[in-house]
């Protein structure tokens, strides 16, 4: 049984085409890596599994996507309980100009949680899951916008994670940081994997190659190749996969 | 001469020209604020502002005209604020960007530029004959805050679009309505924005005279006004009124009206400033 799955799913901007006949299966608890040269579509399909490309006026999907085996996008969900179900991690850190806490506490007060001891618990969880609580536990109540970018961003993924997600997407979510903050998240990913599903589009072949279980090359719009992580990058199937991997193009 | 030679001189004699043109501004407010203090800095007084009108000039006092003002803001601010901000808000994050959308566009920020005085034809037309209220407080308040309404509408909408996106994502993806990413973050985050447009927008509606004065406010009120449906008369329709009168005792008091006024309107521009400052600086933290 897949936790996410796409089934022959096209996706159009207007007249262009950004997703070709895309069909993958993803098993629970994993680590998948969404690696391309960029434009080719990676983050679009990301963006598919929790529907954010709704937002962009003029998209055609055709395809099925399903979430533990439910069509997302043609049988009758509710399109907000659904996001909720799926935790999303954006390229930019994107805190909301509210406190450290608020900012956690977001999901829940959005579903009219009220009960004070269990909120202050579920933001401590979250932020210690997100390994950040030990930075800003005496600040909690301290704007969230004066944190490190590195710091905002844990911040964010103990937001996602705070509303109990079962799958966590994430749209390179290392790519604005330094070194050392990158090393935490990718540390995070790792500590995450137990009890989640994790599809993370990233830039980065190493990173690609450190913290996921399986790898999918796109390239414009098309899956090439969909594999192991390990098979991926040391005996590729597919040329242009060989290729990008070892850096002759993208 | 050579031509580096030539460009610094180019340069300085544009600094001075900028200089000139600042120097004009300022000293066109110093020249203003210097006669109307001389002449009415002496009239201020206690008794001048709760002092009713009056035949003679040194009894005469604007407290109908201060009160009327009062109650002419608070119900201009009832009426617009609301339809403003709630304009702004469809416009920028329901409304689709099509034909239509940009049409409206256009023709609000035209309604920005409409004189006012085509304001008051209209709020005498439509308020003062058609809806039979008169020339109460509420045909002004309804008729100003048609006035104001684009200006609130067009400073929403350009703070409400000053909301990153990514802000937006980052709600709906946690599960969260529209409503409530409207509420809980772009409105917050652009509250500071929307503030500045409203208190602008308010000094504008203060200073106007014209559209009051077709609406039919240009009367002699002895009483202060009880409630909405009243007559009324407001600051600036009781300076124009004294600066028609042969009498020097009434340019006096003219002159000081316009302090107050002025004091007035500097005070609503101070707690605009005021509460953008603290706006910004709780959300930086």
């Amino acid at each position: 049984m897949f936790k996410l799955e796409a089934k022959n799913l096209d996706l159009f901007y207007g007249n262009k085409q950004a997703l070709k006949n895309i069909s993958m299966g993803i098993k629970p608890n994993t680590v998948t890596a969404f690696i391309g040269p960029s434009g080719c579509g990676k983050s679009t399909l990301l963006r598919c599994f929790n529907r954010m490309n709704d937002l962009i006026e003029n998209v055609r999907i055709e395809g099925e996507v399903l979430i533990d085996g439910r069509d997302i996008y043609h049988s009758r969900i509710n399109l907000d309980d659904h996001r909720k179900k799926i935790g999303m991690v954006f390229q930019k850190p994107n805190p909301f100009p509210k406190s450290i806490f608020e900012n956690v506490a977001y999901g829940l007060r959005i579903n009219g949680v009220k009960h004070k001891k269990f909120i202050a618990e579920t933001v401590e969880r979250s932020l210690r899951q997100a390994a950040l609580w030990d930075e800003v536990k005496d600040n909690l109540n301290k704007s969230a916008l004066a944190l490190s970018g590195g710091q905002q961003q844990r911040l964010c993924i103990a937001r996602a994670l705070a509303v109990e997600p079962s799958v966590v997407l994430m749209d390179e979510p290392a790519s604005a940081l330094d070194p050392i903050s990158t090393n935490k998240i990718e540390e995070l990913v790792h500590a995450l994997k137990s009890k989640y599903t994790i599809v993370i589009v990233t830039h980065n072949m190493q990173q690609a190659a450190r913290i996921s279980d399986k790898t999918a090359f796109f390239y414009i719009g098309e899956l090439i190749e969909y594999d192991d992580t390990s098979k991926i990058f040391t005996n590729p199937g597919h040329e242009k996969t060989q290729n990008y991997v070892t850096g002759r193009f993208g | 001469m050579n031509s580096s030679r030539i460009n610094r001189i180019i340069d300085q004699l544009f600094k001075v020209f900028a200089i000139v043109c600042t120097f004009i501004g300022i000293s066109v407010l110093g020249v203003l604020l210097f006669d109307v203090f001389s002449r009415g800095l002496e009239r201020l007084s206690w008794d001048f502002l709760t002092n009713l009108p009056s035949r003679f000039p040194e009894k005469s006092g604007i407290y109908t005209a201060l009160y009327g003002m009062v109650w002419l803001l608070v119900l201009t601010i009832l009426i617009s604020f609301p339809i403003g901000i709630g304009a702004g808000i469809y416009l920028e994050e329901y409304g689709k960007k099509n034909r239509l959308a940009r049409f409206i566009e256009v023709n609000i920020a035209n309604l920005a530029g409409v004189p006012s005085v085509i304001y008051g034809i209209l709020g005498l037309q439509v308020f003062n004959r058609m809806m039979q209220l008169g020339n109460s407080l509420l045909t002004g308040a309804l008729t100003l805050a048609l006035l104001i309404l684009p200006v609130i509408i067009v400073s929403t909408r350009e703070a409400i679009k000053a909301v990153p996106k990514s802000l937006r994502e980052g709600s709906l993806a946690l599960g969260a309505t529209k409503w409530q990413t409207i509420r809980r973050v772009v409105l917050p985050s652009s509250m500071g924005g929307i503030i500045t447009g409203l208190i602008l927008s308010i000094s504008r509606a203060i200073g106007e005279t014209a559209p009051l004065i077709v609406i039919g406010a240009l009367v002699y009120v002895p009483f202060v006004p009880k409630g909405p449906m009243d007559e009324f008369t407001v600051l600036p329709i009781q300076i124009f009124n004294w600066t028609t009168r042969p009498q020097q005792g009434f340019v006096i008091n003219a002159a000081a009206a316009i302090i107050v006024l002025l004091i007035f309107t500097f005070f609503l521009n101070g707690i605009a400033v005021y509460l953008r400052n603290r706006w910004y600086r709780k959300l930086k933290g």
